[in-house]
C-alpha cells in the first residue's frame, strides 16, 4: 500500500499518478473470521480498525450491506465536540476529541479536522447558568471551554442577527478544541487503515439473519453466502432494532428516527466556527465547509421512521432559523438536502456492551451525535470485544442501565426519543 | 407531506400533529414488577413496516388519535380516536 506523503505525491506528479495503489480490496470472504462486524460506518470500521492495531485481531471482517460510509457516515454534519457533563459520556467524548486531535497522522489520511470551535449561542440567563455549570464541569476533567460575554462573540462571529428581539442573544457557551472534519475521509481513512492490516471489507452483502446455535452465534446470513465467525459484533446505526430482532431478540431502548442536513452552494469564507442556535424546539446548527458551502441542520422530522428521506415541514423550520440567525444568507441557494435514520435511545446516549448472547456484541444508540463518536467507539468496543469486558469508561454504557435506574441523559428529557438530540 | 385523515376533522397535513409513540404499549398495573414498568416505559419494537402510533392533533381538534401507518412508505393504512366511543360521547355532548 502506498503511504501518502509528500514524496509520493511529488513522485507520482511526475509520472501521470500511475504509482498510486487502490486504498481497499474487495476480497471474497475467508472460511471464518475471529471477528464480523456488521455494517461498515464509522464505528464499525473503527472497530476494526483498533481490533487491528490494539488486540493485534486481524482475521476480521466487516460486512456492509452497501457500500462503506454510504450510510449516516456521509451524511452527517460533522460536528465533533466533547461538551457533554454526565459521567462515562464526560471521559468518552474526551478521549474521542484527544483521539481525532492526531487521527490525520494515525490513520495517514487528510481527515481535514478543523479546531475552529463550537460556539453554543445563550438567550436567557438560566441557559447561561446551565452552560456555566457544563462547561466548568468539563474544565474541571481536563476540557476546554469558556463564556463568552456578547462583546467577544460579536467581534469574533459578527454576522449574526444581534437584533433579535424574540430570543436576544446574550453571549454564547464555546469549546475551542472543537470542529469539523471531512466525514467520508473518515471512513474512508479507517477502512483504509483497517485493510492494510489485513481486515476484510465486505461491501454489498446484507446481513439477512444471525445464526445461532446452544446459545452462540454462529455467524451471519447474508445475501451472498453465509459467514462463520467466533464473535459477531453490530454497529449498524438507524438499523439496530432489525438486527437485535435477527439475533432472537424482542426490543431495544430504541426508535429510529430520520434527521435531515442541508447544504448551500459554496460563497466566500463567511462563517469560522460552528455555531449552534437552541431554544425549546427550535434547533440550528451551521458551519462552513471548506469549499465554501454552508452546512447546517435542525431537528429530527419528529415522527419515527425508517426512510432515508426527509419531510417538508423540517425544512421550513430549518430555513426559518437560518434567516431569523443569520440573515445575510436569505438569499443564498440550497444545493442539496437528505437525510439518514438514527437510533434514538431512550435517554439519548448509545450503547456499547455485551448481550445475554455471550459471542454477540452491540453498539448503538447514537443518536445524532455519533459522528464525534466514531473513534472512541471504535476504541472502547474493540477493547471490549477482544477482552470480553467493558473498559470502566463504558461501563455505564449498558441496556440495563434503565432497569437498574442509572440513566444517562444530558438532555433530562426523559424516556421519549425523539426529545434527546 | 403526510396527509392524515383525522377521524375529528378531515384529511390534514401531518404538521398540524405531534407524533405520540408507539400505541401498542399497555401500562402495567401500579404496584406491576419493575421489570413489566421498564418494558412499558423504555423498551421498544421500533417495528420497519405498519405500526400502530398515537398522533396529538395539536393544532386542529386537540385530540389524541391511533395511526396504522407503515414506517418505511410513510403510507397510512387506517386512523381512529385513540378513545374508543368518544366520538359518539362527543355527538352527545353537542346536542
Ligand atoms: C443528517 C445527520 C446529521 C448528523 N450530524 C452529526 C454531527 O454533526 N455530529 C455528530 O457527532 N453526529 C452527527 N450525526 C450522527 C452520526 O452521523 C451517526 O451517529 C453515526 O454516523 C452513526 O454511526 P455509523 O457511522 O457507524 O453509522 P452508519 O454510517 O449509518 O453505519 C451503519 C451501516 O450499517 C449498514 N447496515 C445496516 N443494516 C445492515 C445489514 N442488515 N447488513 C449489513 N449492513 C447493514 C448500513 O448500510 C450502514 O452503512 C448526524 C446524523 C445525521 C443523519
Ligand atoms: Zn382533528
Amino acid at each position: 500500500m502506498t503511504r501518502y506523503n509528500a514524496w509520493n505525491v511529488f513522485k507520482n506528479g511526475l509520472t501521470g499518478q500511475k504509482g498510486w495503489d487502490r486504498a481497499w480490496r474487495d476480497p471474497e470472504p475467508r472460511s471464518e473470521y475471529d471477528v464480523i462486524i456488521v455494517g461498515a460506518g464509522l464505528h464499525g470500521l473503527a472497530t476494526a480498525y483498533y481490533l487491528a492495531k490494539e488486540h493485534g485481531l486481524k482475521n476480521v471482517a466487516v460486512v456492509e450491506k452497501g457500500w462503506l460510509g454510504g450510510g449516516n457516515a456521509g451524511r452527517n454534519t460533522t460536528i465533533v465536540r466533547s461538551n457533554y457533563m454526565l459521567p462515562g459520556n464526560r471521559q468518552f467524548y474526551e478521549k474521542s476529541l484527544s483521539l481525532w486531535e492526531n487521527l490525520t497522522n494515525e490513520l495517514n489520511y487528510n481527515v481535514m479536522f478543523s479546531q475552529r470551535a463550537h460556539i453554543t449561542l445563550l438567550h436567557s440567563p438560566a441557559a447561561r447558568d446551565a452552560a456555566a455549570r457544563r462547561y466548568n464541569t468539563m474544565r474541571n476533567t481536563g476540557s476546554d471551554g469558556e463564556l463568552w460575554d456578547l462583546a467577544k462573540l460579536k467581534k469574533e462571529v459578527p454576522h449574526l442577527n444581534y437584533n433579535n428581539s424574540r430570543f436576544p442573544i446574550m453571549g454564547a457557551a464555546v469549546q475551542p478544541r472543537a470542529g469539523n472534519a471531512r466525514h467520508d475521509a473518515v471512513a474512508w481513512g479507517y477502512a483504509r487503515g483497517a485493510d492494510m492490516q489485513g481486515v476484510d471489507i465486505l461491501q454489498n452483502r446484507e446481513v439477512t439473519a444471525i445464526k445461532r446455535e446452544n446459545g452462540r452465534v454462529t455467524g451471519v446470513e447474508t445475501s451472498r453466502g453465509f459467514i462463520k465467525g467466533k464473535k459477531v459484533a453490530l454497529a449498524v446505526a438507524g438499523n439496530s432494532s432489525r438486527l437485535w430482532q435477527m439475533a432472537g431478540f424482542n426490543t431495544l431502548p430504541i426508535e429510529t428516527h430520520k434527521l435531515q442536513a442541508f447544504v448551500s452552494e459554496p460563497l466566500k469564507p463567511l462563517l469560522d466556527q460552528v455555531v449552534v442556535f437552541g431554544v425549546g424546539h427550535a434547533h440550528f446548527y451551521i458551519s462552513q465547509s471548506d469549499k465554501g458551502g454552508m452546512v447546517f441542520g435542525g431537528d429530527i422530522d419528529w415522527y419515527k421512521s425508517y426512510a432515508q428521506r426527509g419531510n417538508l415541514p423540517l425544512v421550513q423550520d430549518v430555513a426559518e432559523c437560518a434567516v431569523s440567525m443569520m440573515p445575510c444568507i436569505g438569499r443564498v441557494r440550497l444545493l442539496r438536502h437528505w437525510s439518514g435514520v438514527m437510533d434514538m435511545s431512550m435517554d439519548g446516549s448509545p450503547f456499547i456492551c455485551k448481550t445475554p448472547i455471550d459471542n454477540l456484541y452491540l453498539n448503538a444508540g447514537w443518536n445524532y451525535g455519533g459522528f464525534k463518536a466514531s473513534p472512541a467507539s471504535g476504541w472502547y468496543f474493540s477493547d471490549l470485544i477482544a477482552n470480553d469486558r467493558p473498559d470502566p469508561v463504558i461501563a455505564g454504557h449498558t441496556l440495563d442501565r434503565f432497569q437498574r435506574g442509572y440513566i444517562i441523559d444530558e438532555r433530562g428529557a426523559g424516556p421519549d426519543p425523539k426529545l434527546h438530540g | 407531506m403526510i396527509r392524515i385523515n383525522c377521524p375529528f376533522c378531515g384529511e390534514r397535513d401531518h404538521a398540524e400533529f405531534n407524533y405520540g409513540g408507539d400505541a401498542t404499549i399497555e401500562y402495567p398495573a401500579l404496584d406491576a414488577p419493575v421489570e413489566d414498568w421498564v418494558q412499558a416505559v423504555y423498551e421498544r419494537e421500533n417495528i420497519r413496516g405498519v405500526q400502530f402510533e398515537t398522533w396529538h392533533h395539536q393544532f386542529g381538534c386537540r385530540m389524541w388519535i391511533v395511526v396504522e401507518r407503515d414506517t418505511m412508505t410513510h403510507e397510512i393504512h387506517s386512523v381512529r380516536p385513540a378513545h374508543e366511543g368518544i366520538g359518539s360521547a362527543l355527538k352527545g355532548a353537542g346536542q
